[in-house]
């Protein structure tokens, strides 16, 4: 147990490393400020001529002494971060004052919005401007009726368990997230609250099922995804996504594009898991300081896998002609697996189809 | 109107913990959780202070800001308030409180959260004064009957001060004047910035809702 709390606060510290830094930065100038605080204090006793030998704790009137009411400070100029000592069994109120709660309402309430709203938003608007220029991509051969097996009972289950889990987790954290400005005026505070509740319970629950699916998923297909020379190619021609006419990069059972797909889901997936839970479980590990990275973390990783699974979903469906059957029924068709997975297509069904250079190569689904 | 807010003299505080203890029993103030505590600086060095320190009801609260249902309302009096009705026990408000004051019940064995809790200036919430109901959610509510926080009512040595922050600046400053050294109000200018006075809010004033 020790060890996997061990474990886990190394993992912890390692994906928050780069936030880490500017958090730790924060406490570093508060500390420093601290330092100049302090002195502030024992100060007033250094002028007392009578009483420099002990340093502020019996004080008398010095020369610095205010004269009058004005000059009496009443606020003291800001200081950084101050911790001191309570004789209460919590250690986490031995906190005077934490100044980088500035610093995360700030991300709260303005960059996590805005940003999340910027992401998911310019890929919808990028994905619907995308859909009326190019229209869906059909098979360019037609349909031929015939099927290919693409993926079987088990691992479509995989895949809908962690697709389902994301989906409610996405819809539930955007509304955490923006309920407050845009359904409060709609449905009122009472009804908002029953939403947000039962968002927060939905949210936590499907973390489970989420955490499953992806690891199902991480063993099944890692070993079709590892990167190959030949991902270069595509990359570079970005699937041929914009070119009408092109050579055709050999593709295995997944491309490029797929590969980042999965790549970003299961490295986004496990980190967004991690820091989850360890907003699940306050103070198991995470202090204050690492629950705020940790939502940091959370929220920022959050967002950019909604903005990307739009797009993996936009391809999947309406996006281009068959491939839905993929994850649907299983089978795709003939031409379908021809046109965009040539290599798997060989592979799987052990015949060799000639190359014709005028074939279009498509990009991830 | 008066703008009611703490003082907190570190200059005559013992840390004798009174006022946590009275704030626990006058509220009843469930086990693991603190509405009040007491912190010492410089722990057994020369320079030691001691600070009682709690929500302290700023202008522009962290807490009302970042919450994702818009729970919290400041009183014409300047208090800082919540409904445990509208609260869903995110944590977010202890994110963003620069002074630790939310506290949250473990409702689960994973530490989760219940509703937030914390100090009310002895002022309750939003449900009808003094009833039983109000009691059980938010403890006494000892304004609504004319009396001021106890904890500060308490102190023996008047080191924590509760009331309006004119009259406090002005008890303040004469100490201060007449025993010649002092060292600000603890937690003033992180609470109240540069303005003396908070704008009163009610939940929805910020989204146009009510």
């Amino acid at each position: 147990m020790r060890q996997l709390r061990q474990f886990l606060v190394l993992a912890a510290l390692l994906t928050a490393a780069p936030l880490l830094a500017g958090h730790l930065a924060l406490a570093q100038e508060a500390r420093a400020q601290e330092v100049q605080g302090v002195p502030k204090v024992q100060q007033l006793g250094k002028d007392t001529p009578s009483s420099t030998d002990s340093v502020g704790i019996y004080r008398e009137p010095g020369p610095n002494s205010p004269a009058n009411p004005d000059d009496v400070l009443l606020y003291q100029p800001p200081t950084g971060k101050v911790t001191g000592r309570v004789s209460i069994p919590d250690e986490k109120l031995s906190v005077i004052v934490q100044p980088e709660g500035r610093l995360w309402r700030e991300f709260r309430t303005v960059w996590l919005r805005y940003g999340i709203a910027i992401a998911v938003g310019g890929m919808a608007v990028a994905l619907a401007l995308f859909f009326l220029i190019r229209g869906t991509i059909r098979i360019e051969g037609g349909r031929t009726g015939l099927t290919v097996p693409r993926f079987n009972g088990f691992e479509r289950f995989a895949h809908w368990t962690t697709a389902v889990s994301f989906i409610v987790m996405a819809l539930t954290g955007l509304v955490v997230t923006f309920g407050r400005s845009l359904l409060i005026p709609l449905m009122g505070h009472s009804a908002h609250t029953v939403l947000a509740e039962a968002s927060k319970v939905l949210h936590n629950f499907f973390s489970v099922p989420f955490v499953i699916g992806l690891f199902l998923i991480f063993v099944l297909w890692l070993r079709d995804n590892i990167p190959e020379k030949a991902d270069w190619i595509w990359i570079k021609e970005l699937g041929g996504l914009l070119s009408k006419g092109g050579s055709h990069p050999e593709t295995g059972r997944f491309n490029a594009g797929q590969k980042i797909v999965f790549w970003s889901v299961v490295l986004g997936g496990a980190l967004l898991a991690l820091s989850g839970y360890l907003l699940i479980m306050p103070f198991f590990i995470t202090g204050i300081g690492g629950m705020q990275i940790m939502h940091v973390i959370h929220g920022v990783l959050g967002g950019l896998m909604i903005a990307a699974i739009l797009a993996h979903i936009y391809i999947g469906t309406i996006g281009m002609e068959g491939a839905f059957d993929a994850m649907g029924k299983g089978d795709v068709d003939e031409n379908w697996a021809k046109e965009h997975h040539l290599g798997w297509y060989e592979q799987v069904t052990g015949r060799r189809v000639p190359r014709n250079h005028g074939t279009r190569v498509h990009p991830a689904e | 109107m008066a703008r009611m807010k703490f003082l907190c003299d570190s200059e005559r505080c013992i840390e004798c913990n009174a006022c946590v203890t009275a704030c626990k029993n006058e509220h009843e103030v469930p086990w693991g959780m603190n509405r009040r505590r007491v912190i010492t600086l410089h722990d057994g060095v020369p320079g030691e202070r001691s600070i009682s320190m709690s929500c302290m009801h700023c202008n522009d609260p962290p807490c009302a800001a970042v919450c994702p249902v818009d729970c919290f309302y400041q009183t014409a009096d300047g208090v800082v308030l919540h409904s445990k009705e509208l609260c869903i026990g995110c944590g977010y408000c202890f994110y963003a409180c620069p002074f630790g004051a939310p506290q949250f019940p473990k409702t689960t064995n994973f530490g989760g959260r219940g509703k937030m809790d914390k100090c009310t200036f002895c002022a309750a919430g939003p449900i009808e004064d003094v009833t039983p109901a109000e009691y059980q959610s938010y403890g006494s509510n000892r304004l609504a009957e004319g009396k001021l926080p106890l904890c500060s009512e308490m102190c023996s040595t008047r080191s924590l001060m509760a009331g309006d922050g004119d009259v406090l600046a002005d008890i303040y400053r004469e100490r201060v004047l007449r025993r010649g050294y002092g060292s600000g109000a603890w937690g003033w200018t992180t609470a109240y910035g540069d303005r003396d006075q908070g704008d009163a809010f009610a939940p929805g004033a910020g989204t146009g809702a009510t």
